[in-house]
């Protein structure tokens, strides 16, 4: 037994750098994946849609912990071991890719229609149309909820630490164990968490009172 | 790739499932209950004319939103049991969800208290209603038929999310899957049915909504639209 010491909280500053690393990866992950769930969901042929749709109901009706799980231990059973990481990344991956992918869709359609129309009148490619005209649009609406998803991927890669990666909760589960003293360790842990979240929905809630200047509301 | 998959070895093991898939029910049903009365609680404090508890309500919101469920979790259930308090272990699991849940319901709820317009509340005391009713009929009820497909999706993802309660060993459906894969060995196969498993939940939970829904909120069914 013992007091929590500054060596503790230096340890758990250290795994909130992970915790961030792993933001970082899964969010950039997540995006790549998530813009190509965009583009099916939007895209013209019938099939595409469909399938995007199943596989962003599936993934939105399924625990993250559920997916952690089929990617850890699941795969090691099959014979893919993934490092704690890795498994943690891919499964924070594929739960951004969905709920970007459909946040996003939303906002490429809430362009008005007759954009694309225009477009496709001056002879701009299917392409250059998305690029140049719908999507400069639909991204300006998408800030501020994906600021705000940012903050539940920050707050979901917790979940790391079941798989056994030493990010923020794991590291004040260890703290923990030694010490118990849960009300202290895990608020420190919970403050962490609240110093990089909060920001961000500030951020979400500032931009998104920006973007309804023009349709507020008398209040 | 030489792996066989066989779903045979966990037929035996169904009434297990079932049982944790009906605990997960039971903890989402004591959780809205409890989270929809917590939210709307918090989010009258959060327009009240007192400050404090404005900023109580504000804080317990913030708090709840920024962090995560899992470290909300251990906070609760290891800091009641190392001051004394030892519950047992679903209460405790289903505490946590309601806490959860109910600062996202409050944030819901008082977006929808906010788009009634001034207007109507004026009109209300122009009328001579009181203070309750002017809360339940002109503010609350048309707030949260607005806000009714956000609170219940929002429900879902919480039904989802109370899968977290298996690293405290509730014994829902995550926790049964975690020990019937370590019975069986057959890791991959018990999680592809539990994620089909709370696949089927979360349809069942989006259609009992919205069938709740049409009967609540009779002018949505009349109109075809909400208001």
């Amino acid at each position: 037994m013992g007091g929590f010491t500054l060596v503790h909280f230096v340890y758990l500053l250290q795994a909130t750098l992970w915790t961030v690393v792993l933001t970082v990866l899964a969010f950039g992950l997540g995006s790549l994946a998530g813009f190509v769930v965009m583009l099916a969901r939007t895209a013209r042929t019938r099939w595409i849609r469909a399938v995007s749709m199943i596989y962003v109901d599936i993934i939105q009706g399924t625990p993250l912990l559920i997916v952690l799980f089929l990617i850890y231990f699941g795969l090691a059973v099959v014979g893919i071991e993934l490092p704690a990481l890795l498994a943690a990344a891919i499964s924070l991956m594929i739960y951004c890719s969905a709920f970007l992918g459909e946040i996003w869709r939303g906002c490429v359609q809430s362009v008005p229609r007759t954009q694309s129309e225009a477009a496709e009148c001056l002879g701009l490619t299917r392409w250059q149309t998305l690029v140049d005209v719908i999507l400069p649009q639909a991204m300006r609406i998408a800030t501020p909820p994906t600021v705000g998803f940012l903050v539940q991927v920050l707050k979901n890669t917790s979940l790391a630490s079941v798989a056994g990666f030493v990010e923020l909760t794991r590291a004040s589960q260890v703290i923990n164990n030694s010490l118990f003293q849960p009300f202290l360790v895990f608020g420190i842990a919970g403050a962490l968490y609240f110093a990089l979240c909060y920001p961000l929905s500030r951020l979400s809630r500032a931009l998104e009172r920006k973007l309804n200047v023009g349709r507020r509301q008398p209040a | 790739m030489r792996y066989k998959f066989d779903f045979g070895a966990l037929v035996e093991h169904w009434p297990e499932f079932l049982s944790g898939a009906l605990t997960t029910l039971q903890m989402t049903a004591f959780a809205v209950v409890f989270g929809l009365a917590i939210g709307i609680l918090c989010a009258i404090g959060r327009r009240s004319a007192s400050p404090a508890l404005q900023w109580l309500c504000g804080f317990y919101v913030e708090t709840i939103r920024n962090t995560p469920y899992l470290i909300q979790i251990f906070f609760i259930f290891f800091g009641l049991s190392s001051i004394g308090i030892k519950l047992p272990i679903l209460v405790a699991a289903v505490l946590t969800l309601v806490i959860n849940v109910g600062a996202y319901t409050a944030e819901i709820v008082r977006a929808g208290m906010d788009t009634i317009h001034p207007g109507q509340i004026e009109a209300a005391q122009a009328l001579g209603l009181s203070q309750p009713q002017i809360y339940w009929d002109v503010i609350l009820r048309p707030a949260l038929e607005r806000v009714y497909p956000a609170l219940t999706s929002q429900f879902v993802l919480m039904m989802l999310a109370s899968s977290i309660t298996s690293q405290i060993s509730a014994e829902e459906l995550t926790a049964v899957a975690n020990n019937i894969q370590s019975f069986t060995f057959r890791a991959f196969e018990t999680y592809i049915v539990v994620a089909v498993l709370y696949l089927l939940l979360a349809v069942l939970l989006k259609l009992a909504f919205y069938g709740f829904g049409q009967i609540i909120f009779p002018r949505r069914r009349r109109l075809g639209t909400a208001l």
